[in-house]
């Protein structure tokens, strides 16, 4: 199979600065920081992206950074943008992505790299650490024995625990690509496992943390994390448990937990969304600042003549919605 | 064909030319509409993700309604249909759940037995309709427009739940319908990424930009407009988009259509029967280009 790899290129600071000469023969020396190299090979049907890297580094370019271990996704190394998109680099099958012929390779933008494809992962720990990813132990600790928890409560954590840290889902992250300062996917996965772990004794101070601006709020919602981890990890859905146990807890104190409740009070109340009273609700009727921020979008709408109707219909039977709120009950039932 | 229709809440609030395009299209195509005026808003997801028995049972009643009809259920937002499909693959994979929902149910007199299929408007004209079907009817090619997909998230992710895994095929369906309209689909990063509008209330500079990004880099591709199958990315990148431009300090100017209205146009509807005139961004140099106007 030929194929045609164009490899994003990053110049390290040092090479940059021209401190840097030979052994790395620097084809981009005289380029800006990062560009892009095309490499024609010719692989096997049944090769993986990886081992067109590893080829180009043990046969065209010896100067190619290429961070990869196991080659069998268990370390977690390979984790780069394959056309745009977070793959490990080892388990991707080439003719499952080459597109016209060919794929491009690089580090996503949001991170950055120390040099071609070694992204920098200074962020992705960071972030890591910031959700204290240990466990607190309750004190006292048992005497002469071991922590004993359910296998119940081992089995909610077991989605996380197969993380293997490999950066995926924060390279595809949408709402870190536009706020660096977001958590992220795999450090929230990661703070559910021990805000649900039963020997956990800060619970309530992680949720409280959580719910923090940055934290599982600014979550776009957009799956991008559950569809690109290779271990079925789902960071979203272990965000959205956070978000529910701190809803549970208390922290009720932010534009998410407004615009939830404003959403379900305005489906209980009619069955379909009133769009004219869920934003000013989620913003905080009292928060001024917000609410003048979002008057410009609703003139434009006005003026569009795409205000929604000023009375909110009900849908036809709406009680039998209202009912099934009662019957569940919780939060949203009144 | 006959499908059970659920317009969801934006198509009948702050996006009418939704609604109003789908029910002209659909009726030149043929496809029978029978509107499920009694079903609930599908939570979005928000709703799901705070209580799930409730989003369960709301929806299930939907799906229920459409089972009835005896007809798949059509959805004309990617929200909508991301949100229905989740549902309808937890009770498929679930059967406790979804006899606890039909517990619920019972009471309102409904009982969903797990059968309906969900499909978006783009799925049916792909999959049911089919191109070679609609070829005829169209009236007005769009040659010389360039048009950018912007699919929206709930209808790509997670493939899983949208049987995307089955049919791969179904994230090319954009891209196949402006071809064949006589324009010229743009290729860029944008186009299966989030518009931003999730978190347009907890944060909105973040928002803002997101869509401004994907707007910015399918104009320096070349676009005349953005068509989307999603009503909350048209809120996100029509209605906001001269607050985004704002945010990201330089002039956007990238008109975006509802799925159906481009359709409509190339059937030979007027611009003003596909409310082409109600956007916050004018459509005037789009429309000039296949020589209309607003």
């Amino acid at each position: 199979m030929n194929v045609k790899f164009v490899i994003g290129r990053y110049a390290t600071d040092r090479e940059v600065a021209g401190e840097l000469g030979p052994p790395f023969p620097l084809p981009y020396a005289d380029k800006p920081r990062k560009t892009y190299q095309t490499f024609d090979l010719d692989l096997p049907d049944e090769a993986m992206v990886l081992d067109g890297l590893i080829h180009i580094r043990e046969y065209e370019d010896e100067s190619l950074c290429v961070r990869c271990s196991c080659r069998c996704a268990i370390c977690g190394s390979c984790a780069m943008w394959i056309n745009g998109h977070a793959k490990l680099a080892c388990t991707t099958k080439l003719r499952d992505v080459v597109q016209d012929g060919s794929v491009q390779i690089e580090a996503p933008p949001s991170v950055g790299a120390v040099r071609d494809l070694v992204w920098d992962q200074k962020q992705f720990w960071d972030k890591m650490r910031s959700v204290k990813p240990w466990l607190e132990g309750k004190q006292p600790v048992p005497r002469n024995e071991e922590y004993r928890v359910p296998n119940e409560a081992m089995d909610e954590l077991v989605q996380e625990i197969s993380c293997i840290s490999c950066g995926a889902c924060l390279l595809d992250c949408e709402s870190f690509a536009v706020n660096p300062d977001f958590v992220g996917p795999h450090a929230l996965a990661r703070a559910y496992r021990y805000a649900a772990d039963p020997r956990d004794a800060i619970t309530d101070q992680r949720l409280k943390e959580y719910s923090e601006p940055n934290g599982v709020w600014d979550c776009t919602h957009c799956f991008e994390c559950v569809q690109v981890c290779p271990k079925g990890v789902a960071p979203l859905d272990q965000i959205l448990k956070i978000r529910r146990m701190a809803v549970d807890a208390g922290y009720t104190h932010n534009a998410g937990t407004r615009h939830a409740d404003a959403f379900a009070e305005s489906v209980r109340e009619s069955g379909r969304l009133n769009e004219l009273t869920l934003m000013p609700k989620s913003v905080g009727l009292f928060n001024l600042v917000g609410q003048l921020q979002s008057l410009p979008s609703a003139f434009n709408l006005l003026r569009a003549g795409k205000l929604p109707p000023i009375i909110h219909h009900k849908v036809p039977n709406w009680q039998r919605i209202k009912n099934i709120f009662k019957r569940i009950g919780g939060r949203f039932a009144r | 064909m006959k499908v059970a229709f659920w317009p969801g809440c934006v198509s009948k609030g702050a996006c009418p030319e939704l609604y109003v395009s789908t029910r002209k299209v659909c009726e030149a195509l043929g496809v029978e509409l029978r509107e499920l005026y009694e079903a609930s808003c599908t939570g979005a997801g928000v709703l799901s993700e705070q209580n799930p028995a409730l989003a369960d049972s709301l929806n299930g009643m939907t799906l229920a309604m459409a089972e009835r009809e005896g007809a798949d259920l059509m959805t004309i937002c990617s929200t909508c249909q991301g949100v229905l499909s989740a549902h309808n693959h937890h009770f498929q994979k679930d059967p406790q759940r979804l006899a606890k929902a039909n517990e619920v149910l019972a009471e309102s007199g409904f009982h969903y037995g797990g059968t309906t299929k969900v499909k978006h408007l783009l799925w049916i004209l792909v999959e049911d309709v089919g191109l070679d079907a609609i070829r005829p009817l169209i009236q007005r090619r769009l040659t010389g427009l360039k048009v950018a997909p912007f699919y929206g998230c709930y209808i790509l992710r997670p493939e899983e739940y949208l049987g995307i895994k089955e049919r791969p095929e179904r994230k090319t369906y954009l891209e196949q319908i402006i071809s064949m309209l006589g324009a010229e689909p743009v290729e860029y990063l944008g186009k299966s990424k989030c518009c931003g509008f999730p978190m347009v209330t907890m944060n909105r500079d973040a928002s803002l930009t997101m869509g401004g990004n994907h707007m910015l880099e399918a104009k320096s591709k070349g676009a005349d407009l953005l068509v989307t199958p999603c009503p909350l990315c048209h809120l996100n990148l029509d209605a906001q988009q001269p607050d985004a431009a704002r945010v990201m300090k330089t002039k956007i100017d990238v008109p975006i259509f509802h799925l159906p209205q481009l359709l409509g146009l190339a059937f030979g509807f007027s611009p003003e029967e596909l409310r082409l005139d109600h956007h916050v961004v004018s459509t005037s140099k789009a429309l000039e280009k296949v020589e209309l106007k607003v």
